[in-house]
Formats: C-alpha cells, structure tokens, sequence
C-alpha cells in the first residue's frame, strides 16, 4: 500500500492554534464551574431555616469530610443539622443535577436531536407511573429507607425505555425517527395511565403530585448511597465512549465510516443514558430542564464535543440544581422543578438572543 | 506487484426480491482514479456501501489492500478508507476546524482524544484542500460547495489511502464542481491516495478520471478508459439518450 502522504509545510499559525485548541476555554470554564459547586455546598448547607455562617459551615465540612481542624468552634446542633439533614440533601441535588445533565447530553448527541432531554424516551412517565402504582397499591414496605415508590418509578423508568427501544427495532423506519416516535406514543399511553391512576388514588393524589414536581426533602445519606453509584458509574462509562458520541455528529450513517459500531454504540449508551435517569428519577422525582438546558450552555461554551460537554455538563447540572434547591428551600419548600423552570427558561433565553448569530436550534 | 486497493469477486446483492448487484467482479489498483457511472439504480451506490462494508453481499467477497474486509473491524476499514459524507447536517453549531477533526476518530486514542499528531494531521488536512479561510466558521453556515470542501477535509484528515464519493459535484454550480474534480485529480496525483467517485455528470467523469466503470442493472457493463467506455451505442442502450446529448470533447 504505497500511500504517500505528502509532508505539508504548516506555518499558519492561525491553522495550527485552530487544530490545536478548539476553544480555548474549557480550562477555565471548568474551574468556574467547580467554583461555582463549592459556593453552592457551602450556601446549601449553611442557609435553612436556622442559618449556619459560612465559617462554621466550612469547619463542619473540614472537620467531618476531611478530618482537617481548620478553624472555630460549633455547636453539637450546627453539626446534626449540616451533617444529618443539609449535607445529604445538597450532594442528592448535586448528584442528581450531574445525571440529568450527562443523561441529556447523551440522548442530544445520540439522538442528533437538540430537543431531546433525559425523559425523551419514556423514562419520566415510566417513573411516574411506575411511581403513581406504588402510591395506590395500599402496602408499606420500606427497606433501607427506600420505598415503595422509589422502586417502582425506577423500575417504571427502565421498562419504558425498553419496551420503546424493542417496539422502535422492530418496525422499518429509520432507526433513529423510529425511537423519537416509538419514545411519544409510549409516553402517551403511559401519560394515560397515570391520568388514570391520580384519578383513582383520591386522598393520596398529593403524594403523587409531588413526586411529579420533584424534590430533594426526602434526601438521606442512605437513599444518597443507593442512587449515588448508578449515577457516577454510568456518567464514567458514557463519558469513556465521548468518542462515539462524536462519531455520531454528522449522522450514523458517517459515524460507521468514522469506524464507530453504530448499533452496538447506540445501544449501550442509551441503556447508560437510561439507567443514570432511572437512578435520578427515583430520589428526586421528575425535575425537568436541567437536562435539557445545560448542555447546551455548554455547547455555546465549549463547541460540541462530547469530550468536553460531558463532564462540563457533569459540572453544570450539578451547581445549577443545588442552587435551585437552595431557592427553593428559601421560598418555603416550593417543587425544585418550578425554580429550575423559572431561573433556567431565561436564562437560556438570553444566551440564546446574545449568540443567535452563531447558534440554531 | 502490489496488493488491489479494493477487490470485489462474485459479489451479490440483493434486497429483498430486487438484486440490485449481480456477481461483480472489479479490482482497483492502489493510486489508481476511477468513476463509477451508470443511470440511478445501476447499483452505484450499492457496490461503495460493499466496498466499505457497511453493506454485506449476499455472496462474494471484498478485500481492501488485500485483506478481507470479513476480518477488519470497523475502525481498521476506517484507516482504510475514507468516504465523504453526501448529506451532512449537523444537529449542534460545529465550527469547521472540529468538523475536520472528526477525520481523526479512527486515529485517536480512544478515551484521551486528539493527541498531538492528530492536531498536525488536521492542521495539513486544513492546508492540503485549502479552507483556511473558513476557520471558525459554523459548518452550517457555509454555502454548498465550501461545505463539500470542508467534508474532504475531514476525510483527508482521516489518512486512509482509499477516498470514496458519492456524487460529489451534485448540488454545485460549474466552477465548483470543476474545483472539486481538480481537488480529487489533485490528492490523487500528488498524494497517491485512490480516488473512487460516483459521478452522475459523464462530462465532468471522462474529463477527470482516466478509468470509467459502467453499472447497469447492478453488471459491470463496460470497464477502461472514457474514449472505450463511452460509446454512442453504450450511451444510447444504458441511458436511453440521444449521445449527441453529451459531448466528451478531445
């Protein structure tokens, strides 16, 4: 195989610094970004109903976290309320917020579809409904703090996704439209179901309601631990295959020319996808735009590899999440997923008018 | 003698009922520039889908440089041969220097990324077809034949010695197409890379490539250079045209 491939002389600078850095940015958008996380553990934890000075907050953290004397002198009371009820709900937020965001990033890039979020396949009216059931069904189990419903809506979750995945492979269109369509009419039927279920559960309709407005004040270490590992592992795991995610920018059809194994890639990193919002969804309810929004802010910021929108995202939902389960908790315990509506739908609409030249969607 | 850049024998297709190639049999030497043409649904297509296996015969075999594409994974087939996309849309804003950089894929270290002779392989792939001028540009923005520009960059970042097209000059105004076709001619003569290439225009395929390869009803009708392949009777049986119609020139 005679190839040769001629040595070109390079010596724009502009080429070179073009190939070289992309942007130049994401150095320093991550480190806002991680910034902006240790602003939010400190307010999250610090402010409540009885405020902890940052001081304080920062020495309860050092102190249990990471066995450091830094400074001060706190009560016994401080310490329960930062280490037993605040510090569990804030890192629940934070873990949810960064699955949500890699979830959406996921499904965008896969999808090719910059409308898509986590719950484009079924996975939120699965869990609702899985959710609404669990409500009903007059028994109370709890094991390890972790319900009836939690079960049920992450199981309702990962069976919508897999009911619409095997009804989408089985028709003849493309594969890609066929999973958005499959995705809307399972979610209809099961939108259905639900309706029907808050129809019939009476006395218990609040318990539903709030589970799909969402919400971290349930949050325990306990149920932190369960949906924790899912999350972590199965951002890990789809961040390790960025590259086929960005094989996939120009379409599948050039992704399998890239070298990527279309099939076999889309499959595992929507069941990746999948199982991340699964574990989100249980903890938290259904708390909407956060997955859908950041990662486009980051795409503004960075451009569109998933090597860089991944863990920015990772980082962007997390901070965007605490900080609007702080706002909400300072509103008088409203749903988390009014606030993320409210802070995150202008916001968005803003950075959309300042780059419109730049950015469609 | 050195190994065929692509290699068909006996290959079948069939979908469903329709056989859309029937028990082809080409070979393309390394280096060598060739076009496919025939009328749609000759089986142009079909036969690069096999070259590059993201189609499997349903009898036959393909070999690339010699080795079965039956034992190549995908990223081998992909440092193997390139292929410029045909329709690409871009579902998120994409500045042209990351889309040639996607080139890269089947180069790149997995889970690190673009390493340091990526960014040279596509800082020359940038230089080599000339889009310099479009850096920082949102690929979406660009007019038909500066975006067919950028995707041959992509491929020419990608290195693979085989570049496969798809009707490269549908959509492009004269003075385009002819910049393509030089660009081809180009990487071709200098680089030494094999050039295969569907082309609808049989102007544009005689005046370029040396070798034409006819399809029609998924055979190989005729095969060699544009003068022998070309034939008013040829032209009349297999496009159903007055050969007037198209004129070859000298």
């Amino acid at each position: 195989m005679a190839t040769r491939q001629e040595v070109v002389a390079v010596d724009s600078p502009r080429v070179w610094r073009a190939a070289a850095g992309l942007r130049s940015r994401p150095v320093v958008i991550a480190l806002l970004g991680i910034g902006a996380l240790v602003v939010a553990l400190v307010l999250g934890v610090g402010m409540g109903s009885v405020a902890i000075v940052p001081g304080e907050t920062i020495g309860i953290l050092g102190h249990r976290l990471l066995g450091l004397d830094i400074a001060g002198r706190w009560s016994e009371a401080s310490e329960t309320i930062v280490m037993d009820l605040r510090l569990p709900r804030v890192l629940t937020a934070m873990i949810v917020g960064t699955g949500l965001a890699v979830a959406g990033a996921t499904f965008q890039g896969l999808l090719r579809n910059p409308l898509a979020d986590p719950y484009v396949l079924g996975t939120a009216s699965g869990a609702a409904l899985g959710a609404a059931i669990a409500v009903l069904i007059p028994v109370r189990i709890v094991v390890l703090e972790f319900g009836l419903l939690h079960g049920f809506a992450f199981i309702g979750a990962l069976a919508a996704v897999y009911t619409v995945y095997r009804l989408a492979h089985s028709g003849g269109l493309a594969p890609l439209t066929s999973l958005l369509l499959t995705g809307y009419a399972v979610g209809s039927l099961l939108a259905a179901g639900l309706a029907m279920a808050m129809y019939l559960s009476g006395a218990a309709l609040n318990q539903i309601f709030s589970y799909l407005l969402g919400g971290f004040d349930g949050s325990s270490w306990v149920r932190l631990a369960g949906a924790a590992p899912l999350i972590i592992l199965g951002g890990t795991a789809i961040m390790l295959r960025a590259r086929s995610i960005n094989g996939m920018l120009l379409g599948e059809e050039t992704a399998g020319h890239l070298g990527i194994d279309v099939p076999r890639e889309r499959a595992i990193l929507l069941a990746l996808a999948s199982l991340v919002t699964a574990a989100a969804v249980a903890v938290s309810g259904l708390i909407g735009f956060v997955g859908l929004v950041v990662p486009h802010v980051v795409r503004m910021l960075v451009g569109p590899s998933a090597r860089l929108v991944l863990p920015l995202s990772a980082i962007g939902g997390a901070a965007l999440l605490t900080f609007a389960d702080l706002a909400a908790r300072m509103l008088g315990e409203i749903p988390v997923g009014v606030v993320t509506a409210v802070i995150g739908a202008p916001f968005f609409l803003v950075l959309l008018r300042r780059v419109r030249a730049g950015y469609e969607l | 003698m050195s190994r065929p850049a692509i290699r068909l024998a006996g290959v079948d297709v069939r979908y469903r009922e329709r056989a859309a190639l029937r028990n082809v049999d080409l070979e393309i030497a390394t280096g060598e520039r060739v076009a496919l043409i025939g009328g749609n649904g000759a089986g142009k297509s079909t036969l690069l889908r096999v070259a590059v296996g993201t189609l499997g015969p349903s009898a036959g075999g393909v070999e690339l440089l010699g080795q079965s594409i039956d034992v190549l994974d995908r990223m081998a087939v992909a440092r193997r041969v390139a292929v410029v996309p045909q329709a690409a849309t871009l579902p998120f804003a994409t500045r042209v220097e990351e889309v040639v950089g996607l080139g890269r894929i089947p180069h790149e270290d997995p889970f690190r990324g673009a390493r340091a002779s990526d960014r040279a392989a596509i800082a020359a792939a940038i230089e080599r077809v000339g889009v310099g001028h479009l850096l920082g540009r949102d690929a979406r923005e660009l007019s038909l034949g500066e975006r067919q520009l950028v995707l041959i960059a992509m491929a020419v970042a990608q290195a693979a010695p085989i570049l496969i097209l798809d009707e490269p000059t549908v959509h492009l105004d004269l003075r385009h197409q002819v910049g393509t076709m030089d660009l081809l001619v180009d990487l071709n003569e200098r680089d030494g890379t094999t050039v295969v290439a569907v082309l609808h225009d049989l102007t544009l395929a005689a005046h370029f490539f040396p070798r034409l390869v006819l399809l029609d009803h998924g055979c190989v009708v005729a095969d060699g250079n544009p003068s022998e392949v070309l034939t008013p009777d040829r032209i009349r049986d297999v496009f159903g045209v007055d050969p007037a119609l198209v004129r070859l020139g000298a």
